[in-house]
């Protein structure tokens, strides 16, 4: 039997036997900030729509919880830095070719739209609330009146954020996993997803949660889609990329991959949300946090396995 | 200028002197390496080949880890070398990840380290530590763009390989063959 055997004298911390560079902090964020660009995606079109009164929980209740997202995500990103103190780097430059550089940009930007926007929606949670100072109240005024343009800004970070987080894998051709377009559309649908299911939560009307329903189970339907292409695409390629299908088809994650993501956090709310549209009493937080679970576990699983998946030895 | 090396598999023995070379000329802190020597032994048993490798990073011309660096740390210097600035390096990480030759690695002190092809020495007109130290003189370095260099005049003799050419890094350390 022809055999080959590899014999490495490299053993870098990290680096030996396989990657390990990218721990929870990375998959958190990117699920943090998935759900942060669903839910501001959802706020912003339906107040450029003008349905902002039919979808108070999308436009004004929702959103509220998103600078916390944002927050605790970037600072599971700060985290993550080995070089914490030169961070502030990243904003002496601007690197188009780098899908860091973007993400790193657009959370600029979003960050303080996402304050902006919890901050003149807070009176949906606090009726009495008021502005310790003038200018705020002046600020507030201003920022209600130019709502509109806000939301098409927020429209448009939104779906930045939620197809870069997707991308910041798929840039990377060292690691066949990742190295594919599908990963930034697959993570931006999965983002929504979660986002339409937080939103259901947050609703109080019985008409926007069937709509809010109907849209997650779209895009569940849309996901699973996903994932088929990038699986034909990856058996369809080249040796490295075979090998790392097969991670989830036989290998160490095909029932981490299977069970979580596409079973429980995506067939299994899909059934229950469809028979909720059929009439059928199911409670809204068990589908919603199995949509959440499985949005989590399949950044969290892509991120390892890509690290596993390599061209060398 | 391009700066290039070439390593003999068939004159090397893998001692790892390469390796220690570097460690001591560069400082690397002990557990971590630059460079490192890979043995491929392939084959039907008794007919078995060996192949001996010194690697390092292949300072390439379409450079994965400098694609993708957020702040510019990591950059080409004269002669297609690539390094990092400690200083500009906020310690994300993305380059160990785009790197299909795993050559780069997290320093202790939190920015990425790598081969730098002792440019500090070639600046002075001497020779990459492991290209100067190897003790079957297997290793050659040189301007491609010389075609008196060492490196130049090997590869018109003999033939050669790089590793993951299918990456489409464009490697600059060839290994004769």
């Amino acid at each position: 039997m022809r055999e080959e055997i590899i014999t490495s004298g490299r053993m870098n911390p990290h680096i030996d036997p396989h990657l390990e560079i990218w721990h929870w902090h990375i998959p958190l964020y990117l699920f943090l900030g998935g759900l942060a660009a669903g839910i501001l995606f959802f706020a912003g079109l339906y107040t450029i729509l003008g349905k902002e009164e039919k979808f108070a929980g999308a436009v004004r209740r929702a959103p509220v919880i998103v600078p916390f997202l944002l927050v605790i995500g970037l600072g599971a990103l700060f985290l993550d830095l080995r070089h914490k103190l030169y961070f502030w780097q990243l904003y002496t430059t601007i690197k188009l070719q780098s899908p860091m550089s973007w993400g790193a940009w657009t959370l600029m930007g979003i960050t303080p739209l996402s304050f902006v926007w919890a901050a003149i929606h807070i009176r949906e949670f606090f009726p009495k609330w008021k502005w310790k100072f003038g200018f705020l109240e002046e600020l507030e005024k201003f920022f209600v009146q130019q709502k509109q343009v806000l939301a098409w800004i927020m429209v448009i970070l939104s779906v930045i954020l939620g197809i870069y987080t997707g991308i910041l894998f798929s840039a990377f051709n060292a690691r066949p996993l990742w190295n594919t377009s599908i990963l930034g559309p697959l993570f931006l649908t999965s983002g929504l997803s979660a986002g339409a299911a937080v939103i259901i939560l947050f609703s109080r009307t019985h008409h926007e949660r069937i709509s809010l329903a109907k849209i997650d189970v779209m895009l569940i339907g849309i996901e699973l889609f996903l994932i088929v292409h990038m699986f034909m695409g990856f058996l369809a390629s080249t040796q490295v990329q075979i090998d790392a299908a097969n991670l989830f088809l036989g290998g160490p994650y095909t029932a981490p991959f299977w069970g979580f993501v596409v079973v429980m956090g995506m067939l299994l709310p899909a059934v229950l949300e469809f028979l909720e549209l059929r009439k059928f009493k199911i409670p809204v937080i068990i589908p919603v946090v199995l949509v959440l679970f499985g949005s989590l576990m399949l950044r969290f699983i892509i991120a390892y396995a890509g690290q596993m998946s390599r061209w060398l030895y | 200028m391009r700066y290039a090396m070439a390593i003999d598999t068939k004159k090397c023995v893998g001692c790892s002197d390469c390796v220690v070379a570097c460690q001591t000329e560069n400082n690397v802190p002990i557990g971590y390496c630059r460079d490192w020597v890979v043995e491929v032994t392939d084959g039907t048993y008794p007919q078995l080949e060996i192949e001996i490798r010194s690697e390092r990073c292949n300072h390439c011309d379409n450079s994965p880890c400098v694609r993708c660096c957020p702040t510019g740390a990591s950059h080409y210097e004269e002669g297609g070398v690539v390094l990092v600035t400690p200083h500009k390096c906020i310690g994300c990480g993305a380059c160990i990840a785009s790197c299909p030759y795993d050559a780069r690695y997290s320093h202790p002190d939190g920015y990425v380290d790598k081969c730098t092809f002792c440019i500090h020495r070639i600046r002075k007109g001497e020779q990459p530590a492991c290209v100067a130290v190897c003790p079957t003189k297997c290793m050659y370095f040189g301007d491609l763009d010389d075609p008196n260099s060492a490196v130049s005049k090997v590869l018109k003799k003999r033939k050669f390989k790089t590793l993951i050419p299918e990456a489409g890094t464009q490697p600059h350390v060839y290994y004769l063959i």
